[in-house]
């Protein structure tokens, strides 16, 4: 037992706590009635001193809560709740942070990060910002503060120890230095190396959000209004990069490891993360028009706080309980709601009432923006953007609406759509079509200056091709038999067209020599999104029909949903253009490479080792000997469906995984995907027999043997060759003196033979026997007797039910568009930041414009409105 | 007018229609006795119902007919709500793992005659999320 690390992780907590307070009122002080540039130097040492002591301290709470969890030290509460012996290193990381805790920690950290670059490089905007960036600070390290005060909890500990979170426990009576042996586990889930880095992705980019809201409320209070754009503009960017990122990677993550079919479920907490990116690249259009057009500077100021604003409602929604029935996959309620509340309406409240105070003071153009500016386009796409936002966030909120009218005593039975995806995507596809619209004309007009003549002649081809290219995938998709709705056909257009146009961008501004523009590249990556997703999702295809010619009589004939098929073991059945054969459950052997049969394998008592049966070996190379003791993972069981196009003959495994998750509520499926250029074929388990119960074994039929003598088993038969010492295989633990003789028999199955060691051991007189079972076949022989003077053998044989499992398997058509697409907007992105980081300056930018930029940009020199 | 007015305007309209969508679509938890109402008004939107299954005196549910062998897409059991009132309920899937643990369940759906044909279960399990259990210390916390 341990006290120390966590009384040094929970002072450090404290510590953070208190110098974040410090940093927060000294950068506060030092910038307080003096102009930008010019702090009071005192103050400013004090608030610098304070936010490293801060920084420091907050490395310490990690260091501390990794060594809990890295030492198995299951005194504590976190370790004993989120980790277990078993857990590999790398899925330590994971753990820490599984909890509410640990995920705050994570995002605190990265605003620690964050803070000391603005230290660095932004020396001009430090105190003000870093003023913002220390309240923030002060609030999330409170919800992690875990103190009373006044009898009111403040944050919640991750130092918590055991007995005193299960304070209830009759052990701590007898022993209050109990320590539990091992954890209880990270959620088997998790123990996925997109779990190890999708959390952190979408912590930095929640922390980048944290900067450009820092600049804009700086610049508001310090009266700067316009020179704040240019050191936000980057963060920004990589906000949106990171963020977007993040984002994918968590619907990768789902597409792997969940079985709802797809990679986007509308879930509240997959939408509390996509609201405010919409808002964010929003934003983001802002801050561009600004830098670069001296226009839509209101529009960056609001869309900037709402940003930040829309973070904190996200982690209000995902963290306070208040989704309730709503999302499977919320955090623990840890009672920190109002907390949560406080933090969300501090923020919000402050924020938008100095925006309101300042409103009248941000300059805005004068000019009236016509159909021949971009800017208008680039305008109306942001406001695209928001109106998509809002329509999701409206939506989401619904058991927060419930919830708040519960509170002023009125009982509302409000739910969220029946049909969320169709709810969602009939007017998110709207959205899809404009912002893929308008990012092609946008990006061709940026570049160019735009008279009837010039826009005819760049968005001839474009349009031209665009319109063939539809007609193409309109007779294609009418040709493979399917329908396309107009929607549909609209989408397709919007996209093609949003990919031509901006590749016709690239394409020619590289053709002038000027450089590759981040800006197309991301809008290109964005309209092949919107592509993959139209194929991978609106023609997403179950194929797992059943096309056995069999009706099920039942109620609904009409509308019977048949997507699900029941495959014996080592059977074949037809599905659609595949031949099906199911042919046994694996496991995972860390160190083999792919799956090793069950059959090769003795369970032990070690849940977490077995012995092997026979040699296994991967393409000739011997990993293990029959009799070796080797580790398993034993919450994960594999089907092996074996697949054979009916067409080509080609065949291909997949192994489907059906995993024990007491936490999630008990079985897991998740599936397995193999992945063609054109589309995925995806299938997972719906049903199998539970492999946590027992078989129900039927009542043992003996007969009498001997040597030689052919015996027949249900449907199969079996010959008794001989009658042998037991080898030391099966974990028996021969002693001297024991007596073990093991029949050796030869089980003939539908495809293979099977040898079948049932064993029959005397140990000081007792009789013991250890049967031994065909899997494949659902049969067990027990060696039940030996009479010595007739040579005669006595033999149980039992049956069970066959096994089987039940699947479901689709078609993906097109979806590496949409991991193609995200990576070359991901690209755009990092481009951009290359380009715009830290400059800025038009001139430098687009030289071919340079004549009508500043034109429009002294007709649009910013002038405040009084 | 100006142009920043229409636009303006026009965002309001776009917004609206958001909102009237969202009601629109928006489902609702009932009992089965409205749900049963609203069918024999001719109402087929979906709704949400909240209930318990049938248990007896062991705690093991009763009434649950799943058959995979016969048809692996029919799962067949019987739901009460919080007012008591017992419903048969379809679902054209296969039964959901740990079905029986489950303390709760959702579902949404309507009635097609006697039964309610769902077509979404959600299933709330006992301690789903915080870790009450400790195994080697004898009891467990409630």
């Amino acid at each position: 037992m341990n006290l120390f690390i966590g009384q040094l992780g929970h002072l450090s907590v404290i510590v953070a706590f208190a110098a974040a307070l410090v940093a927060a009122y000294s950068y506060f002080q030092s910038s307080r009635g003096r102009a930008l540039g010019e702090e009071d130097p005192s103050w400013l040492r004090l608030a610098r001193g304070a936010f490293f002591v801060h920084g420091v301290a907050i490395f310490s709470v990690i260091g501390c809560l990794f060594n809990i969890i890295y030492a198995h030290r299951y005194e504590y509460y976190y370790a004993w709740s989120h980790s277990s012996n078993h857990l590999p290193v790398q899925y330590m990381i994971s753990c820490f942070w599984e909890g509410q805790e640990g995920s705050f920690l994570l995002w605190i950290f990265w605003q620690v990060l964050l803070g000391f670059c603005i230290m660095r490089f932004n020396r001009k905007w430090e105190a003000p910002v870093m003023a913002v960036f220390s309240g923030v600070q002060l609030f999330l390290v409170s919800m992690i503060l875990g103190v009373v005060l006044g009898g009111v909890k403040v944050g919640s500990s991750p130092f918590i120890l055991l007995r005193e979170f299960l304070t209830d426990l009759p052990v701590w009576k007898m022993n209050p230095d109990f320590v539990p042996k091992d954890g209880t586990g990270l959620n088997a889930l998790l123990q996925n190396y997109w779990m190890v880095i999708h959390p952190p992705t979408l912590f930095l980019g929640f922390a980048l959000t944290l900067v450009p809201f820092a600049f804009a409320i700086a610049a508001l209070w310090k009266r700067e209004l316009t020179a704040w754009v240019k050191p936000a503009l980057p963060w920004t960017l990589i906000g949106g990069g990171v963020l977007g990122v993040g984002v994918v990677m968590g619907a990768y993550w789902a597409y792997e490891t969940l079985n709802f079919g797809g990679y986007w479920n509308w879930d509240p907490v997959e939408n509390a993360v996509y609201i405010p990116w919409l808002v964010l690249v929003a934003s983001l259009h802002g801050l561009v028009l600004w830098q670069k057009r001296r226009t839509g500077l209101r529009t960056a100021f609001a869309l900037v706080v709402a940003t930040f604003v829309l973070i904190l409602y996200a982690t209000f929604l995902t963290r306070s309980g208040v989704l309730g029935n709503a999302s499977v996959h919320s955090f623990t309620d840890l009672g920190l709601s109002g907390q949560l509340f406080i933090y969300l309406a501090a923020f919000a409240v402050l924020a938008v009432a100095l925006l309101i105070s300042r409103w009248k003071e941000i300059p805005v153009s004068a000019k009236e923006l016509n159909a021949y500016n971009p800017e208008l386009w680039v305008f109306v796409g942001a406001t695209v953007l928001c109106l998509g936002a809002f329509q999701v966030l409206f939506t989401t909120s619904i058991p927060v609406y419930n919830s708040f009218m519960g509170l002023i005593g009125i009982k509302t039975n409000v739910a969220l759509p029946a049909d969320q995806i169709a709810h969602y995507s009939k007017l998110q596809l709207w959205m899809g079509v404009f912002v893929a619209l308008l990012s092609g004309i946008a990006q061709i007009m940026w570049w160019q200056r735009n008279n009837a003549e010039t826009l005819i002649n760049s968005l001839t081809a474009p349009t031209l091709l665009t319109l063939l290219g539809t007609a193409l995938v309109v007779l294609l998709v009418r040709y493979n038999g399917l329908t396309i709705t107009a929607p549909y056909i609209v989408l397709t257009l919007a996209g093609l067209f949003g990919v031509l146009a901006n590749f016709s961008t690239i394409f020619n501004l590289l053709r002038r020599g000027i450089r590759l523009s981040g800006g197309a590249v991301a809008h290109l990556g964005i309209a092949l999104m919107l592509l993959g997703i139209l194929a991978s999702a609106g023609y997403s295809n179950v194929i797992s029909r059943n096309v056995s010619g069999l009706m099920y009589s039942r109620e609904f004939t009409d509308e019977l949903n048949n997507d699900n098929v029941l495959l014996w073991r080592n059977e074949s059945a037809p599905m659609r253009g595949y031949k099906l054969t199911y042919t046994g459950q694996y496991f995972e052997v860390p160190g083999v490479p792919g799956y090793v049969d069950k059959q090769f394998l003795y369970r032990t008592d070690d849940d977490y080792k077995a012995v092997a049966r026979a040699p296994i070996a991967v393409d000739g190379k011997t990993y293990y000997k029959t009799g070796d003791t080797l580790e398993i993972l034993p919450e994960n069981t594999y089907y092996r469906i074996n697949y054979k196009d009916q067409k080509s003959g080609e065949q291909f495994t997949l192994y489907p995984r059906a995993q024990v998750n007491e936490e999630m509520g008990g079985l897991l499926a998740s599936p397995a995907i193999k992945k063609f250029w054109g589309h995925d074929i995806y299938t997972h388990i719906s049903s199998v027999l539970d492999p946590r119960k027992e078989k129900p074994w039927s009542e043992a039929k003996e007969s009498v043997l001997s040597v030689g003598d052919t015996i027949f088993l249900n449907d199969y038969f079996a010959v008794f060759r001989a009658v042998e010492a037991a080898h030391e295989t099966a974990g028996l633990n021969l002693q001297k003196g024991d007596l073990a003789l093991q029949a050796d028999m030869i089980v003939y199955g539908e495809k293979r033979q099977y040898h079948v060691h049932p064993v029959f051991v005397v140990r000081n007189r007792m009789v013991g026997r250890v049967p031994d079972e065909v899997e494949d076949l659902g049969v067990r022989i027990t060696f039940n007797a030996v009479d010595p003077a007739t040579g005669k053998f006595t033999f149980g044989v039992s049956t069970t039910q066959k096994d089987y499992v039940i699947l479901k398997a689709m078609e993906k058509p097109f979806i590496n568009l949409l991991w193609s697409g995200t990576l070359l907007m991901a690209l755009g992105f990092g481009l951009s930041v290359r380009q715009r980081g830290g400059k800025g300056v038009i001139a430098e930018e687009a030289p071919e414009t340079e004549a009508t930029e500043e034109a429009s940009s002294r007709a649009a020199r910013p002038q405040p409105v009084s | 007018m100006k142009k920043s007015h229409l636009f303006i305007l026009a965002i309001i309209a776009v917004a609206s229609a958001i909102i009237l969508s969202t009601t629109a679509d928006a489902s609702v938890y009932v009992g089965f006795s409205e749900a049963r109402q609203r069918a024999a008004e001719g109402n087929n939107t979906k709704v949400h119902v909240v209930g318990k299954l049938l248990r007896d005196s062991q705690k093991r549910p009763i009434d649950l007919q799943y058959d995979p062998m016969t048809d692996p897409n029919y799962f067949a059991f019987t739901l009460v709500d919080s007012t008591h009132v017992a419903q048969r309920v379809v679902y054209n899937q296969p039964q959901p793992q740990d079905f029986e643990t489950s303390e709760q369940v959702v579902i949404t759906g309507c009635m097609k005659g006697n039964v309610f044909m769902a077509d979404n279960i959600l299933l709330k399990c006992p301690s789903k999320y915080v870790k009450k259990d400790l195994k080697g210390a004898t009891a467990s916390v409630k």
